[in-house]
């Protein structure tokens, strides 16, 4: 049995069955890290004693025959995520030393869930960015070919899920940070509606598109954690009451009589041939497999980019205010004076991608811009959320590609705002508070992997795993690996 | 809407950074093109168009005020900088 590769699923079936330990999974996972890690940097911090000392807890859980749904199950955790007693540093040198003394509501609820958490994945510095590059600590590199991005800013997790360095994996997604990576790595990353998982412990980026969810090996494996993760939480108070439906049960409902829409909008977006022929063939397997195509628009999805440019920045300029120097991370130990040494911290300990959307959301919120950056944007935020409603009358399941090309070469984008338009097609997502997923659906010529986006109407996940459950099994991709 | 140098060391002073001067002349030209980007947004008619920040119509989330436990004082202080047992301690500021 290779260890490694197993899902969620069968893993927990094997340690159910008393043929493995979670303390052999763990060991082997983290032989795994040991082995491939340096090739691939998908983690920031690893907890090997942590997960040991979880996994045996686990073993005892097992044995007593009271195995919650994860019960030693080696899980990842994005770097953005609050673990107690275990250093979270937001991938910024600002937090380089931060120990944070509570869980993420999250990570309560994978530990409640039985999960081993191995340690923090690598990411894009306070989730802003695309490519895993603005980042302190070492560049994660894409488990299919090293040399190409494994995108982001959930970089670390989907590359660490690819490369098998866990089982699964928690990203957050705010413009696409869990869909493009997991696109970019040939892993299933689900981004949940807006509210539907608890934001409580993650260190905020923009509060109102900002979403934790689930990067996996299989469709099962993302139903599986969001099993886990989803509900309300009375310490976020953007967190819904919603009830939460076991969303195994979507898994083998078969396609006859779902409405697939495909936004022309997003097809004329100058698609690399590779993203073309391999989500048209997707496509054409759906449709073979009963459900039935409608051509859609959602016109104003060519704005997203703009709105979420002048909308994300400005609540982060908010949200990143609290990394003064007094509290918590870095400070300047030779500032004699308190501006100066808000001043002198957070110049320091910043990056130069944070600082640029920091002075972006403080201009476009200052006054006397206000009204043409961040009241327009908002409107067109609406215009927007607009277009999906009608388009939910006319369809129950969007289908698109996750991003306009596969991954590029590290290092190959570095002008901010053509690094920005890479998001084009994943960030009217967060704009409406939808739930949206990337499903590995084939790759290039060049050997990467390209994913399938889905997006459905609020608190509407079932559907999209219903979709994904499916397809998956007529694509069998899932067994293909890369090779370290 | 092109952004000057003057303008960018404006806000870097509102948003508490302090920027080198070659910091600052490259974000005066990256943000006068991503603001130029942005600009985009006006080409859209938004008359009477409602600002929204979150699509799902949730209400307000009020609960009792009532005392729940909260974090011991030293573990609150275990990350700064500066503390004593008490407090964190910062520059003077009178």
């Amino acid at each position: 049995m290779d260890v490694n590769c197993l899902t969620i699923a069968r893993l927990a079936e094997a340690l159910a069955a008393g043929q493995i330990s979670s303390r052999e999974a763990t060991g082997a996972v983290l032989d795994r890290i040991a082995a491939t890690g340096e090739q691939v940097n998908a983690y920031i911090t690893l907890d090997r004693e942590g997960a040991l000392a979880a996994a045996a807890e686990a073993d005892r859980r097992l044995a007593a025959g009271e195995a919650p749904p994860l019960c030693g199950v080696p899980i990842a955790v994005k770097d953005v995520l609050c673990t107690k007693g275990l250093r979270t540093t937001g991938g910024s040198k600002i937090l380089a030393d931060f120990i944070p003394p509570y869980d993420a509501t999250v990570v309560a609820k994978l530990r409640q869930a039985g999960a081993v958490i191995v340690g923090k994945t690598t990411m894009d510095e306070f989730a802003m960015g695309s490519a895993n590059e603005n980042s302190p600590f070492a560049v994660p590199r894409n488990p299919w070919n090293l040399v190409y991005i494994c995108g982001g800013s959930s970089g670390g997790s989907a590359a660490a899920v690819a490369a098998d360095q866990c089982v699964a994996a928690l990203g957050t997604d705010t413009g696409g940070s869990i869909r493009q990576p997991a696109s970019n790595c040939g892993v299933v990353g689900f981004k949940p509606t807006y509210g539907r998982v608890s934001r409580y412990g993650l260190l905020a980026f923009a509060s109102s598109l900002d979403q934790v969810g689930p990067i996996t090996k299989d469709v099962r494996d993302a139903a599986l954690l969001l099993n886990a993760i989803c509900g309300h939480d009375p310490r976020d108070s953007t967190s819904v009451r919603e009830p939460v439906p076991d969303f195994t049960a979507a898994l083998d409902q078969g396609l006859a009589g779902l409405r697939l829409g495909l936004p022309r909008e997003y097809f004329e977006v100058g698609l690399d041939p590779d993203v073309q022929r391999t989500v048209e063939a997707a496509i054409r397997q759906l449709e073979a497999a009963g459900a039935e195509l409608r051509e859609i628009s959602l016109p104003r999805t060519e704005y997203g980019v703009a709105a979420y440019y002048v909308i994300a920045p400005a609540e982060a300029s908010s949200n990143l205010a609290r990394y003064d120097g007094v509290r918590f991370g870095h400070r300047d130990p030779a500032a004699d004076e308190l501006a100066a040494m808000y001043r002198r911290s957070r110049s320091q300990g910043f990056g130069p991608e944070v600082k640029r959307r920091i002075i972006i959301g403080t201009y476009a919120l200052s006054s006397g811009y206000y009204d043409a950056y961040y009241r327009k944007a908002s409107q067109v935020r609406s215009l927007i959320i607009e277009d999906y409603r009608r388009a939910f009358t006319e369809c129950d399941v969007i289908v698109s590609p996750v991003t306009p090309t596969p991954a590029w070469r590290l290092g190959a984008k570095s002008d901010p705002l053509s690094m920005y338009l890479t998001d084009i097609l994943t960030i009217p997502t967060n704009l409406a508070g939808l739930p949206g997923m990337s499903l590995p659906c084939g790759f290039s010529d060049a050997g990467l992997p390209i994913g399938l986006q889905l997006q459905a109407a609020h608190y509407r996940e079932d559907q999209i795993l219903r979709v994904a459950a499916d397809l998956e099994k007529r694509l069998g991709l899932t067994q293909r690996r890369p090779v370290l | 809407m092109r952004i000057g140098p003057e303008k960018v060391a404006e806000v870097a002073r509102l948003a508490r950074l302090e920027l080198e001067p070659e910091e600052v002349e490259g974000l005066a030209a990256e943000l006068s093109n991503i603001l130029q980007y942005v600009d985009k947004l006006s080409e859209l008619d938004t008359t009477g168009v409602e600002p929204l920040s979150n699509a799902l119509a949730e209400v307000n989330a009020f609960r009792e005020d009532e005392v729940q436990p909260s974090l011991p004082r030293e573990e609150a202080l275990a990350n700064a900088p500066r503390a004593t047992s008490e407090a964190f301690v910062v520059p003077r500021v009178i």
